[in-house]
């Protein structure tokens, strides 16, 4: 079952349409319920592998509907801890749940200063308003 | 900018939720609810698919047989009237212009149904070849065609289960159409051929007995888990047809366009063949993907029943042998792959 669209309060949000929920000087990163609506179902996830750097802005993964494959590009900076094992195994999570189990990596940050340049909840919603 | 057209059911399709998008022109149903979900109502039970965006022609006429003959790979004489038969138009190089259906309407009256992006290359292509005694008019506007497809399609409809390539008059919900046993999914089912005007209350009286809303997005992944090949991806002007494997709608005895270059790739074999493949790792091949072995993909998705990347392409032909391990460039990274048995998934009936 697909998710309805929300767009949590706790989180920051990237134009392309990703997510973090930044805690204690590290961040689990993921795609938006935007995304994931505009990609379908998703049957595959290419993770980056644990200990590679990710850089906001780039993208460190790709995630593939049966008709589109997307890249996913990082908010934030830093090292990757952990890779969502469950995406990997059953992509269509990130759809059923895009903010909790769908959830793609976890990073230590590199520069947690980086998450002002991110938008809140309502400046997502706002700009996905306009898209 | 080009204005996209619409099928007599685009009403239908945005009243559905529909997400819509450009295809050959058309503005078409992509998907509804889910691609995914829509692919295995069609594999375990019954869906519908809106495809009035391909094109019909009707060709008439004492010498209609004998234009035809000329012009198409297969051979009209293996039909009787009220049969349909899967045939090849082809170029001098033997290479597919189109791939298409025609139906034997009587003796010299037929009825081609034709791919949407190809309509007017075939209808110009036939034209320009008439010979006194035939006629080509292009009656594509005229009708809508909705595949219903599935192991319960025939029975949901309340039809008899007709010989696959078979046509009679029908009626559904009170809509007289032409019941084609005829599709693209490699299951059991029909293409229903109704007047323009009568399309949404058929379309609904279909929907009311169960089948599914299904958008394009699923016929693309049907139809290659039963590896029948798309034009313009698989088959072009460009891929000759033995080379793709339809040597067997090759009727090479008789004369036709291009039955000299296609006896010949016959007589010295094939260069390179289009296979079917299954990715042993996580990846799905898309169209343009270069093979590391030689050949490159050009059909590539997501398989429901095989839970796999599946795909088709031109290799080498000593590399052709279900089995043959191969190696497909998925931006980038190499992903291991073996050449399949055609059909990739066998559904429950042609």
């Amino acid at each position: 079952m697909a998710a309805a669209e929300s767009y949590p309060d706790d989180l920051l949000y990237h134009r392309e349409h990703d997510w973090a929920r930044v805690e204690d000087g590290e961040a689990v990163l993921g795609v938006t319920w935007y995304a994931q609506d505009a990609l379908g179902e998703l049957v595959h996830y290419e993770p980056p592998e644990v200990g590679s750097t990710v850089n906001q802005d780039d993208a460190y993964g790709e995630v593939e509907s049966v008709k589109a494959v997307s890249d996913i590009v990082s908010p934030l900076s830093g090292e990757v801890l952990e890779v969502n094992a469950k995406v990997v195994d059953e992509p269509e999570t990130v759809n059923e749940d895009p903010y909790g189990d769908g959830w793609l990596v976890r990073i230590r940050l590199s520069d947690p200063s980086e998450a002002d340049a991110l938008l809140d909840a309502d400046a997502y919603r706002a700009f996905v308003a306009e898209q | 900018m080009q204005t996209l057209s619409r099928t007599p059911l685009h009403g239908r399709h945005v009243a559905a939720g529909a997400r819509m998008v450009p295809f050959a022109g058309w503005e078409m149903p992509v998907q509804y609810e889910g691609v995914l979900a829509e692919h295995l109502a069609v594999r375990r039970d019954c869906g519908v698919f809106d495809v009035s965006h391909m094109g019909e022609l009707e060709v008439e006429g004492p010498r209609a047989t004998q234009l035809l003959q000329g012009l198409l790979a297969n051979d009209l004489d293996r039909i009787d009237v009220g049969a349909a038969q899967y045939t090849l138009l082809t170029n001098e190089r033997g290479g597919v212009v189109d791939d298409l259906i025609a139906y034997k309407l009587g003796d010299n009256r037929y009825l081609l149904i034709v791919n949407a992006s190809n309509r007017e290359t075939d209808f110009r292509w036939l034209k320009e070849r008439e010979i006194p005694g035939s006629d080509v008019r292009d009656v594509s506007d005229r009708y809508a065609l909705l595949a219903v497809q599935g192991p319960r399609s025939l029975e949901r409809l309340g039809l008899p289960d007709a010989p696959a390539f078979t046509f009679a008059e029908g009626e559904i919900g009170g809509v007289a159409c032409l019941v084609n046993r005829t599709g693209y999914t490699g299951e059991r089912g029909c293409e229903l051929l109704v007047e323009a005007e009568d399309a949404e209350q058929l379309w609904d009286a279909v929907v009311a007995r169960g089948a599914r809303l299904c958008g394009l997005g699923a016929r693309d992944s049907l139809r290659l888990e039963v590896c029948y090949p798309l034009h313009g991806n698989d088959i072009t002007p460009d891929t000759d047809a033995i080379s793709a494997g339809l040597g067997w709608v090759c009727a090479l005895e008789k004369d036709f366009v291009g039955v000299e270059a296609l006896r010949a790739v016959r007589e010295r074999g094939p260069e390179r063949r289009l296979v079917a493949f299954v990715m042993e790792e996580r990846a799905i091949p898309r169209q343009g993907m270069p093979i590391d072995e030689g050949g490159e993909v050009t059909s590539g998705t997501h398989s429901p029943m095989l839970d796999a990347g599946i795909g088709m392409g031109y290799v080498p032909s000593d590399l052709a042998e279900p089995g043959t391990a191969l190696t497909v460039d998925v931006r980038g990274r190499r992903r291991r792959a073996r050449v399949g048995k055609k059909p990739l998934y066998r559904a429950g009936e042609p």
